[in-house]
């Protein structure tokens, strides 16, 4: 959980291999392109994890954990992608919690039906160069 | 109902004669007195149920159950303890004893006994009242045996052309039957409108197809050899020719307990009470419309009655004050007559001293408003034809006695025409609901002084608006000014991205053509990245203006996630599907083919509430092969996922039907295919019924349709779920290519002026002028949009495609149905099943369940069904 790219990231200029960190290595996700403005996707790690990946509409990259700590179920990657008060916020599509995308804290409510806090790893996200390798 | 053993000897003994509408609100009134647990309350009802809704009776008809109609909340009578003793009549009452004696033989002992056994309807007594086939109108019982008989009959008559009457009269006539008015006064309602008022209410009851003969009495009623009624004899000689009649000639205290055990009774009866609502005798009391009340009037409405009832609790609980002694009462009226709005308040006929009118009438409009004025200047009644929009504030307006602050003109000419003027202020006096009695001045303490933010909360608090409802727009009024006054402000905009509302936002991108959220977003709104409830609303205001496949370009992220994939998302992370079946109406191979698909996908299939088959438990990945065969096959997508028309439901009607009037089938499959696809500001549900028995339950529907012998009845604003809400009738006996023009109109406009998850219930309670500003848009074009609202429909019709069948053609939109980008094919391994009555459901978190894997779910047979 190193450096987190929220960089903006003039879309278009930019190409190469989404790559997530799952501690040990990058996995590569998909091609920068393939990523909606606004959407996210699921990305299964290398140990098996399921991590939600988003790209806003100016081209920042965010990775999260997929699961909604509310429903239990592994939904995040297909809510929808927004901001509240500048925050860049994910919305849960199963009973909408509003979650800050930068640290994963939920923003509705502070612990999960399970007593749990309600907050989701947040993963290392980085563009590797098309030539670069992992 | 438990006796208190012990306790019993020290408490006092209250008996309650009548479990009526005021007796039932008198044991409220009363277990509330600080000295009500001393008393031991029993009941004696003649009715075999308890207290219901009798204003609201009429609504038995059209659906609302017996139940729906009960006064007495669940436990009420248990929790205080009261002994309510169901079809058991007082028969007599001895005074010097205090005992009353009842049907069943029991003799119960009282220290205060109260009368509220209401009246009964007057029969006049002409030759052949009696016979087979004639009915009063009070009672759940008269209901059932007026609907039984309306079966087997074509002509209806009903006497008398008063309130009740003509709410009888429409009532028959929803039954079905050619219904006359016969009237002996010169005009219709003559108690409350005068003759202009009459003359307009009678064209527009005629409108509705009843036959009104005023200036007619009933003479006779003539039968046949059956000894059932076969005409009605008339005083000008005529004879009109009735199987069934309705007697609604006016009612009668039923005084008679009272007349009997010496008490006082007036000379056209009602037991004679004092300012205390207690009779002669001070251990007995008379309420609702069985007493004379201290100003020498016997009330027949309701909401007298329940001032009376509050006196006599009070009174027996000594609690009274001055001001709750009951010295007389409004008699203001509006008639809940569908189709035809009428009202008045205060001094109708202008009988004060001094008074002068102010009078609007438009007979093509069909609108007739008159308000009498005093000397001062002051309001004091009037009559409202065909427009009762200002009802809500004339009547406390005329109760405050005050002069008016406007020109009284500006009051009742239409908004168009009359000179701007800010609000019309109330005083805080003024009686803002008559039935409860509160004041403006309550409904603003309860928003300041008991944080009451809404109108539900209002209503809770003080009670308002939870009778006949006639208030509860000026309720809306009040409140939404009394938070504004107080600082809060009342923000209508979508969300922190826009200041704007649904409608609103609608406008902006309809007249300047805008076609994608971030443009919207960087013009109209206030910067940031839109949110999960500004972007479905855009998403759904481009889709209802047309703007290509919802999963195209920009649009295709905005959509919440059930839009997003096309499917409903489900509590595991899976989706269901949900095909099209227009009307309900499907074929033998349509149905295996569903079967099919089902089984070899291995999902779990269910009949929805909504006429149509559910497939649950498909995963991203498998949603675009499920499409392909249902496609193949020719089914469409139901739109489960959208807020947009989900079903047209239909009964099977005329085709088969012994009692269908028309074919519901096929005009429910027209309307299905004609809106399919349509995007609106929330779901949208219809229904067409081939008769007025409504098994497909169209009035619990945004629109609903029932078949009539002349056309089609158009319903609008229902509502199921949460808050049921029965639909208005917009327009009676149309054709089908009228129908068809209506709600188009009727849907644009709900479109184009609705906030965002606002169903047409919700929005019909709330604009301005409610249904029958919806009528003058959509049928008299008063807005001149009528054009537009027809182009927008047209162009929704002309380019629907499928969006499954559009999905499936293009590869682009195809792509992001993947579990995993990275690992297409891999199952999501959070989702597993266990079987369940044979068929596969979610596993809970505690089970072991299963992964449905492609290649089982591939396979012919799923395993739990290999037996
Ligand atoms: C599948 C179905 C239940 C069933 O197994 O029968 C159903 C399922 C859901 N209903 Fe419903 N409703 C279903 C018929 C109804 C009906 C009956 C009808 O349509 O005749 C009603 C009452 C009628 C009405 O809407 O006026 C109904 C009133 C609601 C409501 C309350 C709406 C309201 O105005 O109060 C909601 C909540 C909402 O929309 O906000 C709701 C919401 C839902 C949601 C979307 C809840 C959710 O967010 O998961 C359910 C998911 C649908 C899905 O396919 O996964 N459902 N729901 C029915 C699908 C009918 C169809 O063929 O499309
Ligand atoms: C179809 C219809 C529509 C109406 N619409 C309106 C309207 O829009 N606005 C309005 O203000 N009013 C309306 N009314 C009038 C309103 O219903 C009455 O004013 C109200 O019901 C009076 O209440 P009550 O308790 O005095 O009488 P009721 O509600 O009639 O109750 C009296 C009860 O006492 C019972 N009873 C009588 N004698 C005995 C006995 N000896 N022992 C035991 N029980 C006995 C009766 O069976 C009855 O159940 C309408 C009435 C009808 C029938
Ligand atoms: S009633 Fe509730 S549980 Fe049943 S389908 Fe509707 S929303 Fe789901
Ligand atoms: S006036 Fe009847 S509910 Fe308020």
């Amino acid at each position: 959980m190193t450096e987190t790219l929220t960089r903006p990231l003039s879309a278009g200029a930019v190409t190469g291999e989404v790559e997530i960190l799952d501690g040990r290595a990058w996995t590569r996700v998909c091609p920068f392109e393939e990523l909606t403005p606004g959407r996210g996707v699921a990305v299964l790690s290398a140990s098996g994890e399921q991590v939600a990946v988003f790209r806003d509409r100016s081209g920042a990259l965010y990775a999260v954990d997929n699961r909604d700590p509310f429903s239990g179920a592994y939904v995040l990657s297909r809510g929808i992608v927004g901001s509240r008060a500048g925050v860049p916020t994910v919305a849960s599509p199963m009973y909408k919690h509003v979650f800050d995308l930068r640290d994963g804290r939920c923003l509705d409510e502070e612990t999960a039906p399970d007593g749990r806090p309600a907050v989701l790893r947040v993963w290392s996200v980085r563009v590797a160069a098309p030539e670069g390798g992992r | 109902m438990t006796t208190r053993p012990g306790a019993a000897q020290s408490l006092k003994d209250l008996v309650l004669v009548g479990h009526g509408m005021v007796g039932q609100r008198f044991l409220e009134a009363f277990v509330e007195q600080p000295g009500a647990a001393e008393w031991r309350v029993t009941v004696l009802a003649e009715e075999p149920r308890a207290a219901y809704d009798r204003v609201h009776l009429t609504s038995w008809f059209s659906g609302t159950s017996a139940e729906e109609l009960s006064l007495t909340p669940a436990g009420f009578l248990a929790e205080h303890g009261i002994d309510l003793r169901l079809a058991d009549p007082a028969t007599a009452v001895d005074r010097a004893a205090r005992t009353v004696t009842c049907a069943s033989g029991a003799v119960l002992r009282y220290d205060a006994l109260v009368l509220a056994t209401g009246s009964y309807p007057f029969v006049p007594p002409v030759p052949g009242h009696d016979a087979a086939g004639c009915h009063v109108y009070r009672t759940i019982e008269d209901l059932e045996t007026i609907r039984d008989e309306a079966a087997a009959s074509r002509i209806g008559v009903v006497v008398g052309g008063g309130l009740l009457g003509l709410e009888a009269a429409g009532a028959l006539t929803a039954l079905g039957l050619e219904t006359h008015v016969v009237e002996f006064a010169p005009r219709l309602m003559a108690i409350q409108v005068d003759e202009g008022g009459g003359r307009l209410l009678q064209r527009k009851i005629e409108g509705l197809g009843v036959n009104v003969h005023t200036g007619a009495g009933t003479q006779a009623i003539l039968t046949g050899e059956d000894g059932r009624v076969r005409a009605m004899g008339l005083s000008d000689g005529r004879e009109l020719p009735a199987d069934l009649v309705v007697f609604s000639a006016g009612v009668r205290p039923r005084d008679q307990l009272a007349r009997e055990c010496g008490l006082p009774v007036g000379e056209r009866g009602g037991i004679v009470v004092d300012e205390r609502c207690r009779t002669r005798d001070p251990h007995v009391y008379a309420i609702g419309e069985c007493a004379l009340a201290a100003d020498g009037r016997v009330y027949g409405l309701v909401a007298p009655g329940y001032a009376m009832a509050e006196t006599a609790a009070r009174s027996l609980a000594d609690e009274l004050r001055e001001e709750h002694q009951f010295t007389g009462a409004d008699t203001s009226t509006k008639l809940k007559l569908l189709g035809v709005d009428v009202a008045s308040f205060g001094d109708a006929h202008g009988a004060t001293e001094g008074a002068v009118d102010v009078l609007y009438s438009d007979s093509r409009a069909g609108i007739y408003k008159k308000l009498v004025i005093g000397a001062e200047g002051q309001l004091l009644g009037g009559v409202l034809v065909g427009d009762t929009e200002a009802y809500g504030l004339l009547r406390p307006l005329a109760m405050g006695g005050k002069p008016l602050q406007t020109a009284p003109e500006q009051l009742v000419l239409p908004s168009g025409l009359a000179p701007a003027s800010g609000p019309i202020a109330l005083p805080d006096e003024a009686v803002v609901c008559s039935c409860h009695n509160v004041s403006k001045g309550e409904i603003r303490a309860a928003v300041h002084e008991q944080g009451c933010a809404t109108v539900p909360e209002v209503k809770k608090c003080t009670k308002a608006g939870t009778g006949c409802g006639s208030c509860v727009k000026l309720l809306g009024t009040i409140v939404t000014e009394e938070l504004e006054a107080g600082g809060v402000t009342v923000d209508r905009s979508l969300c922190e991205h826009f200041g704007h509302t649904r409608s609103e936002l609608y406008e902006i991108v309809r007249v300047a053509g805008i076609a994608d959220f971030s443009e919207l977003l960087d013009r109209h709104g206030r910067g940031g990245e839109g949110c999960d409830v500004c972007k479905p609303a855009v998403a759904s205001i481009l889709a209802s203006l047309n703007n290509g496949h919802i999963l195209d370009g920009e649009q295709g992220a905005l959509q919440d996630t059930n839009d997003h994939f096309l499917a409903n998302l489900q509590r595991n992370g899976s989706y269901s599907v949900v095909p099209r079946i227009p009307g309900g109406e499907i074929t033998p191979e349509g149905l295996i083919t569903i079967g099919e698909i089902a089984r070899d996908h291995g999902l779990y299939t269910k009949i929805t509430g909504g006429q149509r088959i559910d497939l649950f438990g498909a995963s991203v990945d498998q949603l675009p092969r499920i499409w392909r065969r249902l496609v193949d096959a020719g089914f469409e997508s139901g739109h489960a996922y959208g807020k947009s028309l989900r079903t047209v439901k239909s009964c099977v009607g005329e085709t088969w039907c012994r009692y269908g009037v028309q074919d519901s089938v096929g005009l429910a499959i027209e309307l299905e295919l004609r809106y399919r696809g349509l995007r609106s500001p929330h779901k949208l549900k219809a229904a067409v019924s081939g008769c007025a028995r409504e098994c497909a339950e169209a009035q619990g529907k945004d629109f609903g349709v029932i078949a009539t012998s002349a056309g089609w009845n158009l319903y609008i604003g229902g509502n199921g779920g949460m808050t049921p809400r029965h639909a208005d009738l917009l327009a009676a006996d149309l054709d089908r290519e009228t129908l068809l023009k209506t709600i188009d109109r009727f849907l644009m406009f709900y479109i184009r002026t609705a906030d965002r998850l606002e169903r047409t219930s919700v929005w019909l309670d709330r604009i301005e002028g409610g249904l029958e500003h919806v009528r003058q848009v959509v049928l008299e074009d008063s807005l001149g949009i009528c054009a537009e609202l027809d182009a927008l429909m047209d162009r929704h019709v002309d380019a629907y495609q499928d969006e499954w069948a559009a999905v499936l053609a293009d590869p682009d939109r195809l792509r992001r149905f993947t579990s995993f980008v990275n690992a297409p094919g891999t199952p999501d391994p959070a989702v597993t099943f266990v079987p369940e009555r044979g068929q596969i459901r979610p596993a809970r978190p505690d089970e072991d369940g299963r992964i449905l894997t492609p290649a089982l779910v591939a396979g012919p047979r799923l395993e739990v069904r290999s037996a």
